[in-house]
C-alpha cells in the first residue's frame, strides 16, 4: 500500500540513515468541530522504536491528533499509517489487532471508576485473557511497584486516590500489556518534579525494554529532552517544526525557543480574547 | 404566504430531526443486540446490572404497586356503590394491575432509578474519556457497557412486575377486606376466577419490552453525552423523559395488538 506522495510537504528529516519505515505516519490530517478547525493539515513520521514528543499550546490539538491515530477520531481528511498501513482502510478485526499492541494513557487518566485499581490496571490482560482473575492481583501488584506504588493500592477504588497516583495507576495501565506502540498524554502533569522524572525514567525504560514507539504529549521541557528522541511542535493545527530533542531550547526556530524557554514575547501570541 | 411557508418548513425540520433520532438509536440498538451473537459476553456486567434492576428497585415497585392497588379499591369501590355493583371490584383491581399499572407503573418508576443510572454512568464515562480508553484496551464499549445493560433490565423487568401484580392485588384485598367489609375469601375467589393467563402474559411482555426500553434510551442518552457535567445531566434527563413517553407509548400499542 503506497501512501500518496506529497513530496516535500512536510517537515521530513533526512531519511537516509533509516532506511526502515515510520511506525505511524500522518499526511494531510485535517478535523474541525463545527467552524473550529483544529488539525488544519498535520504531517508526522514517528520512527519505529523512538520516543516523539509533541510539544503545543494548550487547546492546539495535540489530543486530538491522537485520538485520530487511535481511530477515537475520524479525521475529516488525510492518511493515518500505522505499520505502512492506512487504518481507515482496516477491517474491523485489523484494527482491533493493533489496538491489541497499542497502549494509551489518557490526559486524565480515564480511570474506570466502577472497578478496584487493580482491575484497572490488568483490564486489558483480563480482556485478552492473558493473565486470569486469580493471577491478575500479583500482575497487578508488579505493575504498580514499577510506579512506585504498594501492592495495597491495588485494592483502592480509582476515586480514593490523589490526582498524581490516579496518574500513575493509569501509566501503570497504560503499559501493563506490554504494547508495541503507546502513547503518553501529559504522563509528568499534576505530578511533583520527583515523581515527574520517575515517571520519565519509566517511558524511556519502556521504550528501551520493550522495544516500543513511544508518542507523548508534554508542556515540560525537561521532560521532553528526557523522554524524546525526536521532538515536533504544532501550532494552529500544523506542525511547525521537527527536530532532535536535546536541541529544544536553542532549535533556531523562534516558536520552538519561545515555547521551550517560556518567553512572552515572540512569534506565538496568546489568544486571550477571542 | 412566508409565514406558512415557514411553519411548514418548521414541521418538516422537526420530523426530519424526529426520524434521523428514530434511526439512530434503532441502529444502536442493532449494533448493541448484534454483540450479543459474538463471544465474549461479559457476564460480570450483566450480573451488576440485573441485580440493580431486579433487587433494589424492589421497594420503590413494590411500595408503588401496592398503594396503587388500595387506591384502585378506595376509588372503584366509591364509583360502583352507585350501581350496586361492589363485586366487580375484585375484578377491576385484578385486570388493572396485571394488564396495566403493573408493568406502566413499574415501568415509570424503574425509569426514574435505572434509566437515569445508566445514563449518568455511562454519560460520566463518556465526557472523561473512559469509553474512549475502554476501545483502547481491546474492549468493545458496546460489548461491554450496552449489551449486558440490555439483556439486564430485559430480563429483569418482568420478575419486578410479578411482584408487582401479587402487591398490587393484595393492596386492593386488603382495603376491600378491611375497610370495604368483603369477605376473604368471596374477594379471592372473585379475582381468581375473573384472570386469564393472557392477563398476566401480557404484562410480562409489555414489562420485558419497557425493560429494553429503558437500558435503551439511558445507554444512548449517556452515550451520546458531551460537554461534561452539564451535559451528563442533559443526558440524564433526558433518558428518563424519553423512556417514559415511550412506554406509554408502546403500552397503547401492546395493548391494541393483545386484545383487539
Ligand atoms: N470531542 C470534541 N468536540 C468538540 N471539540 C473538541 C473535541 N475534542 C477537542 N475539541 C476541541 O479541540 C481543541 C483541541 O483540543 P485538544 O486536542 O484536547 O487540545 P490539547 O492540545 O490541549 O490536547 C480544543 O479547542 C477543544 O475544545
Ligand atoms: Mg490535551
Amino acid at each position: 500500500m503506497s501512501a500518496p506522495d506529497r513530496g516535500g510537504h512536510g517537515p521530513e528529516r533526512e531519511s537516509a540513515a533509516q532506511p526502515a519505515p515510520p511506525k505511524i505516519r500522518l499526511r494531510g490530517l485535517r478535523k474541525a468541530f463545527g467552524s473550529k478547525q483544529v488539525l488544519d493539515g498535520v504531517d508526522l513520521d514517528v520512527r519505529a522504536r523512538h520516543s516523539m514528543v509533541i510539544l503545543g499550546g494548550s487547546g492546539s490539538g495535540k489530543s486530538v491528533t491522537i485520538k485520530c491515530i487511535l481511530g477515537l477520531i475520524t479525521p475529516d481528511e488525510g492518511l493515518v499509517e500505522v505499520d505502512g498501513q492506512d487504518v481507515s482502510k482496516l477491517s474491523r478485526r485489523d484494527r482491533a489487532a493493533i489496538m491489541d499492541r497499542t497502549g494509551m494513557l489518557f490526559q486524565n487518566g480515564a480511570l474506570f471508576d466502577s472497578l478496584p485499581v487493580w482491575e484497572n490496571v490488568t483490564f486489558k490482560l483480563l480482556a485478552q485473557k492473558r493473565v486470569t482473575r486469580t493471577a491478575a492481583r500479583d500482575v497487578a501488584a508488579e505493575a504498580l511497584a514499577q510506579v512506585g506504588l504498594a501492592a495495597s493500592v491495588g485494592d483502592l477504588s480509582p476515586s480514593e486516590l490523589s490526582g498524581g497516583m490516579q496518574k500513575r495507576v493509569a501509566l501503570a495501565r497504560a503499559i501493563a500489556a506490554k504494547p508495541d506502540i503507546v502513547f503518553f498524554d501529559e504522563p509528568t502533569t499534576g505530578l511533583d518534579p520527583i515523581m515527574g522524572a520517575v515517571i520519565d525514567g519509566l517511558i524511556v525504560d519502556v521504550v528501551e525494554r520493550l522495544g516500543a514507539t513511544a508518542f507523548s504529549i508534554t508542556h515540560d521541557m525537561a521532560s521532553a529532552r528526557r523522554i524524546g528522541d525526536d521532538a515536533a511542535m504544532i501550532h494552529k493545527g500544523r506542525i511547525v517544526w521537527n527536530g532532535a530533542a536535546d536541541s529544544l531550547g536553542h532549535t533556531g526556530n523562534a516558536m520552538v525557543d519561545q515555547f521551550a524557554n517560556g518567553e512572552r514575547e515572540g512569534p506565538i501570541q496568546m489568544e486571550l480574547r477571542k | 404566504m412566508t409565514a406558512t411557508l415557514d411553519f411548514v418548513a418548521f414541521i418538516g425540520r422537526a420530523v426530519l430531526a424526529a426520524l434521523r433520532v428514530v434511526g439512530e438509536v434503532s441502529l444502536f440498538a442493532i449494533e448493541a443486540l448484534s454483540h450479543l451473537l459474538r463471544p465474549p459476553f461479559f457476564w460480570r456486567q450483566f450480573t451488576r446490572h440485573f441485580v440493580e434492576v431486579a433487587y433494589f428497585s424492589l421497594p420503590v415497585v413494590a411500595l408503588t404497586a401496592l398503594f396503587t392497588g388500595m387506591v384502585l379499591a378506595l376509588q372503584s369501590y366509591v364509583g360502583f356503590a352507585r350501581f350496586n355493583a361492589e363485586s366487580a371490584i375484585a375484578s377491576v383491581v385484578v385486570l388493572s394491575v396485571t394488564r396495566e399499572l403493573g408493568p406502566v407503573l413499574a415501568g415509570l418508576m424503574v425509569a426514574g432509578r435505572i434509566g437515569a443510572a445508566m445514563a449518568a454512568e455511562i454519560g460520566t464515562m463518556r465526557v472523561t474519556d473512559q469509553v474512549d480508553a475502554l476501545t483502547t484496551l481491546s474492549t468493545d464499549p458496546m460489548k461491554y457497557l450496552v449489551a449486558p445493560r440490555l439483556v439486564a433490565a430485559t430480563l429483569a423487568m418482568p420478575l419486578l412486575v410479578v411482584v408487582a401484580d401479587v402487591l398490587g392485588v393484595m393492596g386492593g384485598y386488603l382495603i376491600g377486606t378491611l375497610k370495604l367489609g368483603f369477605v376473604a375469601e368471596t374477594y379471592i375467589v372473585n379475582s381468581w376466577s375473573v384472570l386469564e393467563p393472557m392477563d398476566v402474559i401480557s404484562g410480562l411482555v409489555k414489562a420485558a419490552v419497557f425493560g429494553f426500553v429503558i437500558a435503551l434510551m439511558g445507554c444512548w442518552c449517556g452515550y451520546a453525552s458531551k460537554g461534561g457535567a452539564q451535559g451528563v445531566g442533559q443526558a440524564t434527563t433526558r433518558a428518563v423523559v424519553s423512556a417514559s413517553i415511550l412506554i406509554l407509548a408502546l403500552d397503547y400499542a401492546l395493548t391494541a395488538a393483545f386484545f383487539s
